[in-house]
């Protein structure tokens, strides 16, 4: 993991000091609420339906130990003693009061953390793949690439007041697990014909009240001109992108109008101006910072443990955890463990501070006291020995954390929704429930099979619900809160937005509705086919005509 | 009279910033004179005729290009934020400098407060018009808000792991 030197804790520690004057000139009246409002939101801190709601940057979503206790830390101080992982991979505290904020982020400091441009019209959190580092499949391991993007975004001064907020993503496996099409910006990192690493360049992508994929505009950029490039696309986004209408502000609305190519070759040109220019990478840098992320201290083993894999035989329980929580891991003898954050009956995403405060006892025990969170809001323990797993699932169990469900339609993406956000139109939490409590038989769950179920209160999509195979939007009919169902949306390597299903639904109807599609999915699946496979080959009619002949 | 920010300091403002729609008619000859773009495009030849001091000033959708090959005429190029969110002239500024080479003053106008001086003085601006029911005094604090910056820009042309590199 990447830790601070002298000149990044600096700059940490001269934010909070920034941030505490701002906040008194605030509470003193010296600021209006339109002059805080970018200030504080360029520092994570919403005003929510109750009370503030701080989001604090996991950046690419990697956390310590230490840094995990320190989260549950302020989630017992300053807030209810809970807090909420967002699809961005970040945290999220509801209940803190504004004053003391400044407090909160000096405690972050001296964990490295921060809260700098989780929000507001600005560059945010680069979010990647959780697998990073140790996916089987991986060709380039990203995680440096998205923490040179991290010291270049941040505080970059041309760039602090964008026309709307900008999102990149970076991906450097065969599976896309970051999402990397529906993001502002999408890199690919690569390696070309002779084995030198590159970007390809994806932009205008994003979800939100236009979704699109995004697209190429450079196959290859040389690894050296990641930043004079990314500079370049911002330039061009800042200088033209519309702001005249906030819902059309986000950088896809201007590829959209000029097209692709011509967004790109606005690109070039700027970029032929700064190409080779001191903003060029060295590969001192690279190495620099490459060398946070180096391998751990693995042991060596032959292959497979034996005893775990008889223990998967002898015990049904184990065997449905592993088949869902355990993945491949690229060193033999090793694998990597996502702790579910979806049991039924709480908000995906949410932990307890004696919950976070157990993960970090996890990671230093089992996992070489590392954490990721996932954009699918659950944790990660990336390098556990094979031979450990029996014991962690027991562990796991206790604390609340072995639901085995990883990939299945109840491991739900779910926004706070309204229950908390000011934007939403709709609660969502709710409806997530009531529909884990529909699909409870785990044999039937993992009959179904791997089907991403995706839920946001409105048309924000922080639920990501474009991308979900099953995708849930809260909407606003008449004053009542309605939910609208979309199908065959995917957020991997080719990323679809889902087609809408039709007329929206009351909140009741919602678990009929589910069991209803999939009722389609099993009576039409071939034995090889997950749901996206059984839809794409169908189409949506026989799920229209099934879902609305019941509710008529 | 009101007091601006120029080169972290705080002086006494001299220049007369005119309105958009300004014409020619009743010009002074001998003020130092902020023109809006309009004026200038129309009548150049006119304003380099005067003999007091010329600058430009544009909105926050008018393109410095506009302006690239003329800069030897200015003294003063102002660029105006309509509201301080408006971040297009934080661009301006750094392609004045850095691409154009503009070696004169700078200068925010409009809605320019103090949480936004230290990212303008970043990208080239020398000069501050702060709103006038603020203390300029006051402001010149945020201007060092930071120490150590990442980012190559105006200011500071070496990125940090380039500087890093030199230390290191």
């Amino acid at each position: 993991m990447y830790i601070y030197d002298e000149y990044d804790q600096r700059i940490v520690e001269e934010r909070v000091k920034q941030f505490r004057d701002q906040t008194r000139r605030y509470l003193a009246g010296e600021l209006s609420d339109p002059e805080f409002l970018p200030l504080r939101l360029q520092n994570g801190l919403y005003v929510q339906r109750y009370a503030p709601m701080l989001r604090v940057a996991n950046p690419y979503g990697l956390v310590s130990s230490r840094q995990m206790r320190k989260l549950a830390f302020i989630a017992r101080e300053y807030d209810k003693g809970y807090a909420h992982f967002s699809t961005r991979q970040n945290i999220q505290f509801n209940w803190p009061s504004l004053e003391d904020v400044p407090d909160i982020l000096a405690h972050l400091a001296e964990v490295q953390k921060h809260a700098i441009q989780t929000s507001g019209n600005c560059i945010r959190n680069t979010t990647t793949d959780e697998f990073a580092g140790v996916a089987a499949d991986e060709l380039v391991d990203p995680r440096p690439w998205c923490e040179i993007i991290r010291q270049w975004s941040t505080f970059h001064p041309e760039f602090a007041y964008l026309p709307r907020k900008f999102k990149i993503a970076v991906n450097g496996a065969v599976e896309d697990r970051a999402a990397t099409g529906v993001h502002d910006i999408g890199l690919h990192v690569v390696k070309n014909e002779a084995g030198e690493i590159g970007f390809t360049v994806l932009v205008g992508g994003g979800l939100g009240r236009t979704p699109i994929v995004g697209s190429v505009i450079r196959e290859f950029l040389p690894w050296e001109h990641l930043l004079t490039y990314l500079d370049a696309v911002l330039r061009v986004y800042n200088r033209y992108g519309r702001r005249d209408n906030k819902f059309k502000a986000r950088i896809k609305i201007l590829v959209k109008a000029l097209t692709p190519a011509v967004f790109g070759e606005k690109v070039e040109a700027e970029w032929e101006h700064t190409k080779d220019g001191p903003g060029t990478l060295t590969a001192e840098e690279v190495e620099r910072v490459a060398a946070h992320f180096t391998a751990p201290a693995y042991e060596t083993f032959a292959g497979d443990d034996n005893d775990y894999l008889a223990k998967r035989q002898s015990e049904k329980g184990f065997n449905n955890w592993a088949m869902r929580n355990v993945h491949p891991h690229k060193v033999p003898g090793y694998a990597a463990v996502t702790l579910s954050l979806k049991p039924t009956a709480v908000a995906p995403g949410d932990i307890t501070d004696q919950q976070m405060d157990a993960v970090a006892d996890l990671a230093d025990r089992y996992s070489f006291g590392e954490i990721r969170v996932t954009h699918q809001q659950n944790l990660v323990l990336a390098d556990i020995r094979q031979s450990d797993l029996y014991e962690l699932w027991q562990v796991c169990r206790e604390l609340g954390f072995a639901t085995p469900n990883i990939g299945l339609l109840t491991d739900i993406i779910c926004c706070p929704g309204g229950d908390f956000c000011s934007l939403a139109n709709a609660k969502s939490i709710p409806i997530a429930e009531a529909i884990q409590r529909t699909f409870d038989d785990l044999d039937y769950l993992h009959d179904i099979g791997e089907l991403d179920l995706n839920i946001s209160g409105c048309m924000n999509a922080c639920g990501h619900h474009h991308v979900g195979h099953i995708g849930v939007l809260g909407v606003d009919k008449k004053g009542a809160e309605f939910y609208q169902v979309s199908l065959g949306g995917d957020s991997g390597r080719n990323a679809v937005i889902g087609q809408i299903l039709g007329p929206s639904f009351a909140a009741e109807q919602m678990p009929t509705v589910i069991q209803n599609v999939i009722g389609v999915y099993l009576n039409s699946r071939t034995p090889e086919e997950q749901f996206i496979d059984t839809y794409q080959r169908i189409g949506m009619a026989p799920f229209k005509e099934r879902v609305y002949a019941t509710n008529n | 009279m009101q007091r601006i920010i120029k080169d972290d300091q705080v002086v006494d403002e001299t220049w007369h910033l005119l309105s958009k729609d300004a014409t020619l008619d009743g010009l002074s000859n001998c003020d130092d004179l902020l023109v809006p773009l309009a004026l200038w495009l129309d009548h150049a030849h006119a304003l380099k005729a005067r003999d007091g001091g010329l600058g430009v000033w544009l909105d926050s959708d008018e393109e410095v290009e506009l302006i690239a090959n003329d800069l030897q005429h200015f003294q003063v190029i102002a660029l105006n934020f309509p509201v301080f969110s408006d971040g297009r002239h934080y661009s301006s500024a750094r392609l004045l400098r850095d691409r154009y080479g503009f070696k004169g003053e700078i200068r925010a106008i409009g809605d320019v407060l103090r949480d936004q001086l230290f990212f303008m003085k970043r990208c080239g601006f020398d000069a501050f018009a702060v709103r006038e029911d603020r203390d300029p005094y006051e402001a010149l604090e945020s201007l060092k808000d930071f120490s150590e910056v990442y980012q190559p820009a105006t200011d500071q042309p070496l990125p940090l792991f380039r500087r890093r590199q030199a230390q290191g």
